[in-house]
């Protein structure tokens, strides 16, 4: 298999004139990830995944490293890579239709075809009659799949989805994730998910990528390596649990060397 | 309203006669009608009765009369026409500056360092107190209301329009930048919609200072216009002219309010009922 | 995020301090420049520096450049007729005396009323759908119209100033009220019934607190409008007071006087408003900063 997107030593400092302090938000990140492949990022909340995927975007330029999306080096967004945005972010003033469209607006292509192009996707998602509606109208879960199909419709080599059902309830997250590994295989694309649910990691991924916090960085990356596809009642067997609390004991730790205040010595986990 | 108010009177059974159930959906309107009503028909009795000089107080029936003659008696015609060009004058000259002004000093942030101590001294200054230099600038002809009117008018609607500009949301930013919109596109998708809101605030605050001005500048130095008229008629103790001259100065108001509020909902059929109102 | 800059590449130094106070002062720095560039040009077009030093180019298509005081004024000039009138002179004083009071009395009128009346229509359903088209008209309305009438009712005195001044300042005071009680929290309402708290003890403890910050910024609306009413009420045949001044000077071509009127005006609305704004920052002090 080919390497669709690569970040390599992804370094990213912000200055703070008020203070006049240096923050460093990512520390030497590396990731690749394979075509096709389904990679999750899951970390503390604050711990740079989700600025990492901006830079992935292109939306944050890194102050170092660089990302590349099939070999070539990209610097600022592009048709190659689209967002499925955290809170949805649909245009409330345009109806479904029209906010799937747009990003096929901002590239110039002809309104007949832009919305011939969206019907499809409109009806991957399971939106088909509601294309005239405005995002008021529609619930939590229908919104994330307007926003899923909006990123879907530009047809990118890779799907950047952040935190996509960190607002919705949990039936309904549990029957978006369902879906959306429906729509994954259906469409095939290579997609790079941020979330802090260890659980939907886990049942979405080929492979979990754990972030430690301040400064971001990579701290271990684990092979979930179970069949596809997934129903649901996988989350409930031993091997889920197994990887579940692997990666719970990864974070914890980040997260009480952080209480501590300092970094405490590498002690293998029981 | 943060609550819901649903009521039940002890005595209401489950099935409310229909007159009650028609009093509960209408209450807002029968009480509102029904005061006002009260009111003129207690100002009327207190008129005929005699207790009160109704040179001071003239009366709902008189008013109407002196409505009735001004429009028979034709001039005031000529008072409507003047006092509206002023209005309209002023109204249009400060929705083509202000707008456009507003949108242009959010979106470039040199320009608004420029315009701003500027904007900020007009806003600080009650513009109607220069009335006396713009009647030395423009004279006492429909000029000098018009400006006054744009005075008082052009800066509720610069600051609402450029505040709209200055408060989109950071995540519809978020979304067209990374769908690699162009700053055109940025601006006619993203910027415009969610200003409209702002700038219909703003538009109708506007009326309320434009027909400020119009009134003012017509009180102060003029020889036409509703404000004129009124002016006169109170000189002369005309009580009734002076009130029918008001009530079309409150008509005025409540139209072209009403008329905004028509085409703000017309624009914006995407907005939440229930938030609408915020 | 606005207030950090991404560090790129090749750029990891922090940038030396001059730079470093300019970004932060932005603002101040261009507003006063372009303040002293107004005030210049300002100076200039009255004294003729632009037509003069124009004309050797352009001839005589630069007079439009020479503008008499007696239209525009000058910074110089009205700085030296203020100083003529708050120390010389002194004749401004009792101007001032004259306004500050009609103008105390008049707010004071407004928010003896508008306060009582917003609260309890806010709080009374049925009051505010009586009241409501009262407001409604009355708020559509120019209300300096009722000029005319309240001197018919009281005179050209003391009274109508008052009056006047009442009729701007009430509405903005009154609407505010109105909708402070409405907006409450309808969870602090809750918690309150919970407790058995009865109807003046909601009152007391959960609305009149949560509704002073809105009646502040009411009374902050108010103060603004209640300064069109000293010009404006002063318009008709007034003596002594700043409106009357200005007014007078207007009619005499008095230019520079209109302009100290207009700036004493303007700063006592500004210095009223920060008083007010002031007073807003200390009440909120437990109210989360937006």
């Amino acid at each position: 298999m080919a390497v669709k997107l690569e970040a390599r030593d992804i370094r990213l400092e912000y200055y703070q004139p008020r203070t006049d302090t240096r923050l460093v938000a990512l520390d030497g990140v590396n990731l690749t990830v394979m075509d096709g492949e389904f990679v999750s990022i899951v970390g503390p909340s604050g711990c740079g995944k989700t600025t990492f995927l901006s830079v992935v975007d292109g939306l944050i330029a890194a102050t170092n490293g660089r990302v590349m999306v099939n070999g070539r080096v990209v610097s600022r967004p592009g048709p190659d890579r689209a967002v499925v945005f955290q809170d949805a972010s649909l245009l409330p003033w345009r109806t479904v239709e029209r906010n799937v469209v747009y990003g096929l607006e901002c590239l110039g292509i002809a309104d007949a075809e832009a919305k011939a192009r969206a019907r499809k996707f409109i009806d991957m998602v399971g939106l088909s009659g509601f294309e005239h509606h405005y995002p008021h109208e529609l619930s939590g879960g229908m919104q994330q799949r307007v926003n899923l199909a909006r990123a879907l419709v530009m047809d990118p080599e890779v799907l950047l989805m952040d935190e996509p059902f960190a607002a919705l309830d949990a039936q309904t997250r549990e029957g978006m994730q369902e879906e959306l590994l429906r729509i994954w295989l259906q469409a095939k694309k290579t997609v790079l998910f941020i979330t802090h649910q260890i659980d939907e990691a886990i049942y979405l991924s080929d492979r979990v990528v754990v972030f430690s916090g301040r400064p971001g960085r990579v701290k271990e990356i684990i092979e979930v390596g179970m069949e596809r596809p997934r129903r649901l009642t996988v989350k409930r067997e031993a091997r889920f649990h197994a990887i579940e609390d692997r990666i719970w004991g990864l974070i914890e730790e980040d997260l009480k060397s952080r209480i501590a205040g300092d970094r405490p010595p590498d002690t293998p986990r029981d | 309203m943060a609550t819901a108010e649903i009521e039940l009177d002890a005595g209401a059974s489950a099935h409310p006669s229909t007159l009650a159930r028609f009093y509960r959906e209408h209450e807002r309107s029968i009480i509102g009608g029904g005061t006002l009503l009260a009111v003129l028909l207690i100002w009327e009795g207190v008129a005929r009765s005699g207790l009160v000089d109704p040179l001071f107080l003239s009366s709902p029936i008189q008013i109407v009369k002196a409505g009735i003659d001004l429009f028979e008696g034709g001039e005031i015609w000529t008072h409507i026409q003047v006092s509206g060009s002023e209005f309209l004058l002023g109204y249009a000259l400060s929705v083509a500056i202000g707008i456009p002004l507003g949108l242009a000093t959010g979106w470039y942030r040199r320009l608004s360092y420029l315009l701003g101590p500027f904007i900020d001294a007009l806003n600080a200054v009650p513009r109607l107190t220069l009335m006396p230099i713009i009647v030395i600038w423009f004279g006492i002809g429909i000029w000098s209301k018009a400006v006054v009117a744009f005075l008082g008018a052009v800066l509720p609607i610069l600051i609402a329009t450029n505040s709209g500009v200055r408060t989109s949301e950071a995540r519809y930013l978020q979304v067209a930048r990374s769908f690699s919109a162009s700053e055109l596109k940025i601006f006619t998708s993203i910027i415009l919609p969610g200003t409209v809101p702002f700038i219909f605030t703003g538009l109708k605050y506007g009326i309320g200072r434009a027909l400020l001005g119009v009134v003012v500048g017509e009180l102060y130095a003029a020889t036409a216009g509703l404000g004129y008229m009124i002016g006169e008629a109170g000189d002369t103790f005309q009580t009734s002219v002076v009130f029918f001259g008001v009530l079309i100065f409150t008509a005025t108001g409540l139209v072209s309010v009403g008329v905004l509020d028509a085409l703000e909902r017309r624009f914006e059929t995407w907005r939440p009922k229930a938030g609408a109102a915020s | 995020m606005s207030t950090q800059t991404v560090i790129g590449e090749g750029h990891v130094e922090r940038p030396p301090p001059l730079v470093r106070w300019y970004a932060e002062h932005r603002r101040a720095v261009f507003g006063t420049l372009v303040a002293i560039l107004f005030l210049l040009f300002w100076e200039g077009l009255s004294r003729g520096w632009w037509a003069d030093a124009l004309r050797p180019l352009i001839g005589h298509a630069a007079d439009p450049l020479l503008v008499p005081p007696i239209f525009i004024s000058s910074p110089s000039r009205i700085a030296a007729e203020a100083w003529r009138m708050f120390v010389v002179t002194r004749e401004i004083w009792s101007d001032l005396r004259f306004s500050a009071m009609e103008y105390a009395l008049g707010l004071g009128a407004a928010i003896a009323v508008g306060m009582p009346l917003g609260l309890a229509s806010g709080w009374y359903r049925r009051l505010s759908y009586a009241v409501g088209p009262f407001l409604a008209g009355f708020n559509a309305t120019p209300q300096v119209a009722l000029l005319p009438l309240i001197i018919i009712w009281v005179g050209f005195g003391l009274a109508a100033k008052i009056l006047i001044i009442f009729a701007l300042a009430v509405l903005p005071i009154a609407i505010s009220a109105q909708s402070a009680v409405r907006t409450t929290d309808a969870r602090l309402l809750k918690v309150a019934h919970s407790f058995g708290a009865g109807e003046w003890h909601l009152f007391r403890t959960i609305i009149l607190p949560s509704a002073v910050p809105f009646l502040l910024a009411g009374l902050r609306l108010a103060v603004g409008r209640a300064m069109i009413g000293i010009v404006v009420g002063e318009i008709f045949g007034s003596a002594v007071g700043v409106g009357a001044m200005i007014n007078r000077s207007g009619s005499r071509f008095e230019t520079d006087k209109v302009f100290v009127g207009v700036l004493v005006i303007a700063a006592a609305g500004m210095l009223l408003a920060e008083l007010v704004h002031q007073i807003e920052r200390r009440v909120e002090a437990w109210r989360p900063s937006v």
